[in-house]
């Protein structure tokens, strides 16, 4: 199984984020991440869907056949700029706090909140990224995480388009 | 001047041309109803919801036009549900308009709420949950585009109370359909139609494997050219019967599991499979990874995801079967360019030696009991073929395929894909309404009539005179076949007993015709009787022999390989 970062293009009518995620459920495919916001023209959305898939042809095409979806895009991790942006509490007295901040300055992690027993960061950065951080502070004490999902954009004129299937 | 939404729903279904629909009124729909009472639109008052959805399906299968379904929130909605998975199975278009309860009310479990839009959405090609009273006449234009175009499909149209009774100003659909991510392909792409003559030329063993897709496409005219010109013999499947003439020599049939010996092991022998609207159905193909196994394949269909999805094909073709089979045709004509097409005389040999050889048989003993053969082909050979068979699912449908000389599309209606018992009663009013000169005679099994006989009383009090033959064998037929042959005989709850229904008397009390044969004698006359009552809806029970199994028969996930002619064959 391989991971398989889509962009989609979907109008913005109510229910299509169960649309998406009902065909999903329906068609055994799996979701590893799905995020969703407003596009740049108006009336539309873009997720971007993070699939794990041995082949992705049938996924793609079934996503194609919702009558709301307008356009998939696959996108290459090489030409493409992929980021994830993470809340993570971490437990913390005063005698550890120092040592964490250390480490996430040099993630460019922000510490966003601090309290008696705990830090909390946030980390935007690759996937790759966010997850090594995870793993940095974990054997501190995780208390809280909360990932956005991927969302991801094609390098300037280096998109492949998988919509044209004939 | 303003009308309510429900008004300007009756107004918008005259403009889409429709002229009959299917339905059962209730709380939450009560006021389309109202100006229904005065509209010029026919209504049939289905005895249940889901007979409402299979009549739409009848009308649909058997006009090529879409069919429609109307039924109340709640109970009434989750009742169309079965008719609306097999109208998406069966890629029949139809739009169903359900009542909804009023917009502040949904989410509270108000009395008949259901969650309508997220229960049909997985059972529909699309569907609408209107909120906005203004968009009723587009909304309806819409799904009435999506039901009858590309890969056509059920839709339906969720319409809360308050909605319905929201006054409007009316103005005519603007005809513009305002849908970015719906773009049906219908052309075939040059280069491939190309490569699919290359392939074709090339080929010393094809076969033409006709799917429901060229029915749906109206295609049957161009698959004909195609097989002439280019000498390929042709298998029509389930739902496909009649998309190519029975009596003609390039023939096969039915494939499949139930399917003809000549048709299953043409296919697993050619060299090249080219598909048309078919979609590779796991009864079509036994185990795929066995299936066809020396074939390359040009795969036709006007859905994307169809391709690819259980065969990798050598040449996928998207788009419409009619305009793509033309494309071929005419390019076929100037590859060859005046010479002949390759004969395939060796091949249609071994062909027609397995035709004669391995045909379908059963024997008619004089004393009895009715063979269910028997009656099929007594059927067949009164009525002249000149009917529209409908049948529900079961031995009686397989037998109703292999048994009938299919010449022309829309002859033929049955649940394919889905397999819905019950589906012959009310898909055959759906389409006498449609076609009301053509004869329409179901042929159902006593477990399938059972399901939904209610529907008899829809036939007499709307004066849609269907015949129906009930092939009784007291059993639930084909369970009891799997029973006998994979269980052990073991028969569990497959005895429907003797006499319980009485059909001859429960067809009077639901003022149709009843009549009975027990014996073989009996057949004919019977079904001579039949033809002579056109006042009313008949039921001919025939008494038929509850031990008679259905072969050919490939055991469900076995290769296709190895076909079954019988009961010793699988021993």
């Amino acid at each position: 199984m391989t991971l398989h970062v889509l962009s989609v293009l979907v109008e913005d009518k109510p229910g299509v984020l169960a649309r998406v995620a009902s065909m999903f459920a329906r068609r055994g495919f799996n979701i590893h991440s799905l995020a969703v916001g407003p596009s740049a023209e108006p009336g539309n959305s873009v997720m971007t869907v993070v699939v794990n898939a041995a082949e992705i042809e049938q996924v793609v095409k079934q996503l194609r056949k919702l009558i709301n979806t307008i356009k998939i895009t696959e996108l290459d991790p090489a030409e493409s700029v992929e980021r994830e942006v993470m809340l993570v509490r971490v437990s913390a007295d005063a005698t550890k706090r120092g040592e964490l901040l250390d480490a996430a300055a040099v993630f460019k992690a922000k510490a966003v909140d601090v309290g008696a027993a705990s830090v909390t960061f946030e980390m935007t950065g690759t996937p790759a990224k966010v997850n090594d951080f995870l793993e940095l502070v974990r054997p501190y004490g995780l208390i809280d995480v909360v990932k956005s999902g991927w969302i991801a954009l094609a390098r300037d004129s280096k998109t492949r388009n998988l919509r044209a299937i004939s | 001047m303003k009308i309510t939404v429900a008004e300007a729903l009756l107004k918008a279904l005259e403009f889409e041309g429709v002229e009959v629909m299917f339905g059962h009124p209730g709380g939450a729909i009560l006021p389309a109803y109202d100006p229904l009472y005065d509209s010029p639109i026919r209504h049939i008052l289905a005895r249940h919801e889901q007979g409402a959805g299979h009549m739409a399906e009848g009308y649909a299968q058997a006009t090529g036009r879409v069919g429609v379904a109307i039924a109340t929130s709640g109970p009434g909605a989750t009742n169309l549900v079965t008719s609306l998975a097999n109208a998406y199975m069966d890629s029949v278009p139809i739009v169903a308009i359900t009542g909804q309860v009023p917009t502040y009310a949904i989410g509270n479990d108000a009395f008949q709420e259901a969650h309508t839009w997220g229960i049909t959405m997985p059972a529909t090609k699309h569907n609408y949950l209107v909120t906005d009273a203004a968009e009723i006449p587009d909304v309806i234009h819409e799904a009435f585009h999506l039901a009858g175009t590309g890969r056509p499909g059920p839709v339906l149209v969720d319409l809360p109370k308050d909605i319905l009774n929201t006054a409007i100003e009316w103005r005519e659909p603007t005809g513009r359909i305002d849908l970015p991510g719906y773009r049906p392909n219908t052309k075939g792409h040059p280069l491939q139609i190309r490569a699919a003559i290359d392939l074709i030329l090339q080929a010393e063993r094809p076969v033409l494997y006709a799917g429901g897709g060229v029915i749906a496409a109206g295609a049957h005219a161009e698959l004909l050219e195609l097989a002439e010109a280019a000498n390929l013999p042709v298998t029509t499947t389930l739902m496909a019967r009649g998309a190519f003439p029975d009596n003609h020599p390039l023939c096969l049939g039915m494939p499949g599991m139930h399917g003809l010996y000549a048709a299953i092991t043409a296919m697993q022998k050619s060299d090249l499979l080219i598909a048309v609207g078919a979609r590779f159905d796991d009864r079509v193909t036994g185990d795929p990874a066995a299936f066809a196994p020396d074939a390359k394949v040009i795969h036709i269909d006007i859905d994307p995801s169809e391709i690819g999805k259980i065969r990798t094909p050598d040449v996928p073709i998207v788009g419409d079967a009619r305009t793509v089979l033309a494309q071929l045709n005419d390019k076929l004509a100037r590859s060859l360019d005046g010479l002949e097409a390759p004969e395939h005389a060796a091949w249609l040999e071994t062909i027609h030696g397995w035709q004669r050889d391995k045909a379908v048989s059963y024997e008619q003993n004089a004393a009895g009991p009715i063979k269910p053969q028997f009656v099929v082909e007594e059927l067949y050979r009164i009525t002249g073929g000149d009917a529209i068979v409908v049948a529900g699912v079961g031995q009686h449908q397989m037998w109703a395929s292999q048994l009938w000389t299919y010449t022309k599309p829309r002859t033929w209606i049955n649940s394919g894909g889905l397999g819905t018992m019950g589906y012959a009663i009310p898909a055959a009013i759906g389409a006498k309404v449609g076609m009301p000169d053509q004869l329409v005679y179901a042929i159902d099994g006593d477990g399938c009539f059972q399901m939904t006989m209610q529907e008899l009383t829809t036939a007499s009090t709307e004066g849609v005179p269907i015949k129906i033959a009930v092939l009784n064998n007291n059993n639930l037929g084909m369970v009891r076949q799997w029973q006998r042959l994979f269980y052990n005989e073991r028969f569990s709850a497959t005895e429907l007993t003797d006499h319980t229904p009485d059909y001859v008397k429960l067809a009077e009390a639901m003022g149709c015709v009843g009549l009975r044969a027990e014996h073989p004698s009996e057949v004919g006359p019977v079904i001579e009787k039949s033809l002579t009552i056109n006042d009313r809806p008949v039921v001919a029970e025939f008494k038929v022999d509850p031990d008679e199994m259905v072969f050919p028969m490939v055991p469900a996930g076995g290769s296709n390989d190895n076909v079954a002619l019988s009961v010793e064959d699988l021993r």
